[in-house]
């Protein structure tokens, strides 16, 4: 027993907080029976933040911007929403919803994001990022090639992080609760010392690395002491340990602004604390909730400050704060608790949200009172999302994993990732077929594809030229990642995140693709059926003549699925050939968040029949109406691309009419778990589930006012639906919506 | 030897519908009567459709075997199946080779040896569509004769012990009177092997169906269930029939 009353382990050696679950968590297998509704605290603080999220969507959607300050870990006092109220204090800036300048990324995007709303930033924050202070920005264009900024600039290479900063990293929060922050700069301490010579550029990069880690630790003991927190010591309380995970998990959004700053997997390590308190009597089941439904409170307000451009790869202002919960552990037992019920109990207490992005870690041996649960939130909110635990833990090895931003693994402490954006694929294919020019404008990206001869294209000579395009957009696409990587680790390294998590961790490059069924289908039509380019005056591609019917993507048709497949597995190969920064292991995701429409209107006609410049559809999803055969059809042909060629991620949304799901509440909640289990049963990676109807969308879209909290998930996230401009909300309405009777 | 193949209209594999659980239905082509109200016009004709190999078919089924789980399986609609039934046969045995549940949608007037044979020992579970309860009303509403033998099939099932459900589509004014609801009680409500009845409220979503295909929807000025209708149906059925479910 420790002083608190936990279970004895290495964990009180060494610092490993999978241990501490795995000696303390109580799985759960009973239902939602016991579940409470807010607290009048709670409410009385959500009505505050409601009229705040009702003034920041008038106010062009920020609410207030702060313009003197630079933010660090500590570089705010303290801010409250309404203080007597309040359970869980904490806030990114000294005012709910007031964004904060976080310029290391890049400086130029803050200043179009102040002045985008109207304002100017302080003189002297100008006069120090344009005169001393260099930013991740000014780095990764000072290193870029020509070939790089063509690729880019043309729409091969999209949504790179090299103006904004790359997220995905998930410090390990828990280690703050658990241990406090001394006991990890002791830990911090004794890795550095132990970091010597001969002094190569890595061990010089890794020794500042870890100072630069102390010193991110003693400001969070600060930032903590501002609010009259005493961090530097282990959470004593259930309180504590939710206060103490989100103070370090705020440490991290005040210092970062990358675009998915995950949670982790917090939910059950807390439910450690709540249930040793309500077992010794010192809290209630109600105390509990509101704990949780004012962390999580918290949680959604998360603000960063964006330019409206970012708006076209990353619509809604979302912030990624992704929580995974439930799953299961190595030894059999399921890491459902209370406290996972209690996360999603937030979605009815404080209503629908984006954000917490909860995933549901599913697994087919979760307890039926859980997976009954999920299933009856989605239909109600269609606010979370799925991911295949059995295949993550299997392929992975491990059981303490979060997701970073939409659908990656990432072993909590022990792993980071570094976030890659994506290529555009279906542009590639586009290659194949122009000689190595871009369709849109004749540049030459790729040298040595021979022009195609003959009208008709020949399945064989295409696929050829397809191979070389492929291989040499990888090696652009390697290159400026590296590049990326390199800058941010030395003008906006995470120190305070990396601070939590273990010393010189494993790495993966998380690179991605987009158009992945536009490219099946294109292949599958030139297989199939007869495909004749119509050419313009300088010889590209404008249009294209399908004569005869081919099999389409979406159906569960092996003749394309499998093409669709091997592609991801010959793009992926490609890429791990390709030696990393840092010696990162390369990963692939198919994935598009929502920059589909972007990547759609910067692509030419494509040979399955799409237009020039007609959105792609999102993440591996069959393009709409496309999918002739329903849901589970759809459902299977993407589940045929093997997780081992996209280990990132495959990310499919599923939306259906609730009448679809079944005839009365309790089918349509049986459905829904039959439908994840079949799904995830097929090794399957992720899914966004939506249970909506499409009038309530186009309601929503005639009279926003009235939907404030409508959440739709898209690819691996989810959005307000009315914070989406009206190009994207009309993307989301002509998606498949399964709505067969 | 090569089993016939069947001529399939199209396939929903999101069945949620058409029996327990999920199930993949496919929609055969052909019907012998004409309801009013039929949804899925383009289906009566014999014409059209598309031949396909039962391996195929059972192919598809087997790729959705992890989501039917103990509980869905496939669900042969139309059109009237039955009228293949010679195909359906080797097919349903095909799926039950794979552990697959089967089961018919059916309108009930089709008497030959093999819609018997499937209706009395072959399909796991059948669905009688029983359209009317008087025989005038049942040759107005669907333009052919049968009730009879929709009777006849339906206690066919039930003398084989194997389970099966009834559906009946509420029509205001044509198919909801105090008489009509009493008959069925009458009728079916000691059967033992009837595990649910479901009421379907009338609506008019397969009316443009009969305008693509050039033809008269007769049913254009229908009014559709108020509430107050659906509940009185519902409290009256309820007492009879204990699985009773109004879609
Ligand atoms: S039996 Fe079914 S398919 Fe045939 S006409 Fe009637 S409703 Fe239509």
């Amino acid at each position: 027993m420790s002083s608190q009353g936990f279970k004895s382990g290495v964990w009180e050696q060494e610092i490993n907080v999978r241990d501490f679950v795995l000696k303390n968590i109580t799985p759960y297998e009973g239902d939602d029976s016991f579940l409470v509704g807010p607290s009048a605290k709670t409410q009385k603080l959500w009505d505050v933040c409601k009229e705040a999220l009702k003034e920041e969507r008038e106010n062009n959607g920020v609410r207030e911007i702060d313009t003197k300050t630079v933010s660090m870990i500590a570089s705010f006092g303290a801010g409250y929403i309404d203080q007597e109220n309040e359970t869980i204090v904490g806030l990114q800036t000294d005012k709910l919803l007031k964004r904060a300048m976080k310029p290391y990324g890049g400086f130029k995007v803050v200043q179009k994001a102040v002045s985008e709303h109207g304002l100017e930033i302080d003189p002297v924050v100008t006069e120090a990022f344009s005169k001393y202070c260099k930013t991740h920005n000014d780095g990764v264009f000072d290193a870029y090639t020509d070939e790089i900024r063509k690729f880019r600039s043309l729409g091969f290479l999209t949504g790179l992080p090299d103006n904004y900063a790359r997220g995905r990293i998930i410090g390990d929060y828990r280690r703050v609760a658990l241990y406090g922050i001394n006991r990890l700069i002791e830990g911090k301490k004794a890795d550095l010392e132990g970091i010597t010579g001969p002094m190569t550029d890595h061990t010089i990069r890794l020794r500042e690395e870890v100072a630069e880690q102390i010193r991110a630790l003693g400001e969070m003991i600060k930032m903590g002491a501002a609010y009259g927190l005493d961090l530097s010591r282990p959470a004593e309380t259930g309180r504590e340990a939710v206060q103490w995970t989100y103070m370090a998990y705020l440490a991290a959004v005040k210092e970062q602004d990358g675009a998915a700053m995950s949670l982790g997997s917090v939910s059950s390590f807390l439910d450690i604390y709540l249930k040793r308190d309500i077992d010794n009597g010192v809290i209630t089941e109600e105390i509990a909730q509101e704990y949780i439904d004012q962390f999580v409170m918290k949680l959604r307000m998360v603000r960063h400050l964006r330019m409206e451009a970012y708006d076209q790869i990353f619509a809604g202002d979302p912030t990624w704060v992704t929580e995974s919960i439930g799953g299961m552990l190595a030894d059999g037992r399921s890491k459902v608790t209370q406290t996972s019920f209690r996360f999603l109990q937030t979605l009815y207490n404080l209503g629908p949200s984006p954000e917490p992005n909860i995933t549901i870690l599913w697994s087919d041996k979760l307890p039926q009172g859980f997976k009954d649960y999920c299933a009856k939130v989605s239909i109600d909110t269609s606010s979370i999302q799925y991911e295949n635990d059995d295949l993550m833990r299997e392929n992975r090895c491990s059981d303490d994993y979060g997701i970073a931003c939409c659908v990656s693994f990432q072993e909590l402490g022990k792993h980071i990732q570094f976030f890659g954006a994506r290529t555009n694929l279906a542009k590639t294919l586009l290659l194949a077929l122009n000689g190595g020019r871009c369709e849109n404008t004749g540049t030459l990206m790729v040298e040595g594809i021979a022009p195609l001869e003959g009208d008709v294209l020949d399945y064989d000579a295409v696929v050829a030229n397809f191979k070389i395009a492929m291989k040499q957009v990888a090696r652009v696409y390697n290159e400026s990642m590296n590049i990326i990587h390199y800058m941010h680790d030395k003008y906006y390294y995470e120190k305070a995140q990396m601070s939590l998590i273990d010393t010189n961790p494993r790495i993966n490059i998380a690179y991605g693709i987009a158009g992945l069924s536009i490219v099946a289908d294109s292949l599958s039509a030139i297989k199939h059926a007869k495909v004749t380019p119509v050419r313009n005056e300088e010889g590209l591609t404008t249009d294209f003549k399908i004569e005869g019917e081919f099999p389409k993507y979406g159906n569960d048709d092996d003749r394309v699925d499998f093409i669709a497949r091997d592609v991801v597995e010959h793009f992926n190969n490609d890429l791990k050939e390709l030696r990393v920064y840092k010696d990162a292991e390369a990963t692939m995701s198919v994935l598009t968040i929502t920059s589909n429409v972007s990547y759609g209107k910067k692509t030419g006609a494509t040979p399955d029949g799409r237009a020039a410049g007609i959105p792609f559809a999102p993440g591996a999803n069959p393009m709409h109406g496309r999918d002739t055969h329903g849901a589970i059809a759809s459902l299977n042909s993407v589940s045929k691309i093997n997780y081992k060629d996209s280990q990132d991620g495959v990310s499919n949304t599923f939306s259906i009419v609730p009448k679809s799901l079944g005839a009365t509440e309790g089918e349509r909640v049986n459905n829904l778990v039959f439908a994840l289990d079949g799904y995830f049963g097929k090794n399957a990676h992720h899914l966004n589930v939506n249970v909506l109807n499409r009038e309530t969308l186009m309601d929503a879209m005639e009279r926003p006012e009235e939907y404030p909290q409508l959440t739709i998930r898209v690819s691996g996230y989810a959005v307000n639906f009315v914070r989406l401009s009206k190009e994207q909300q009309m993307e989301v309405l002509t998606r498949s919506f399964h709505d067969k009777m | 030897m090569e089993s016939k193949p069947l001529n399939v209209h199209s396939i929903e594999s999101f069945g949620t519908q058409d029996g327990p659980g999920i199930r993949m239905v496919v929609f055969l082509q052909g019907c012998n009567i004409r309801c009013k109200y039929c949804q899925n016009a383009d289906t009566i004709s014999l014409e059209g459709g598309t031949l396909t190999p039962i391996d195929d078919l059972v192919k598809r089924a087997v790729n959705m075997k992890p989501y039917f789980k103990n509980i869905g399986g496939v669900t042969v609609s139309g059109g009237e199946p039955l009228l293949q039934a010679d195909a359906l046969i080797p097919f349903f045995k095909a799926l039950n080779a794979e552990g697959i549940n089967t089961n018919v949608d059916t309108n009930g007037t089709v008497t030959t040896e093999a819609a018997k044979k499937i209706i009395s020992e072959v399909s796991d579970l059948v669905m009688f569509d029983v359209k009317h309860t008087t025989v005038e009303g049942f040759e107005a509403l669907v333009k052919a004769r049968g009730l009879k033998k929709v009777i006849e099939n339906i206690e066919l099932r039930e003398q084989s012990g194997k389970p099966y459900w009834l559906r009946y589509v509420l029509v205001p004014g044509i198919t909801d009177s105090d008489e009509s609801l009493e008959w069925l009680a009458q009728t079916f409500g000691n059967n033992k092997h009837l595990d649910r009845l479901e009421i379907l409220p009338f609506h008019k979503l397969g009316e443009h169906k009969w305008e693509m295909l050039g033809e008269k929807y007769e049913l254009q000025d229908q009014e559709e269930n108020t509430q107050e209708n659906l509940d009185r149906v519902e409290a009256y059925l309820s007492k009879t029939f204990k699985n009773l479910v109004i879609k």
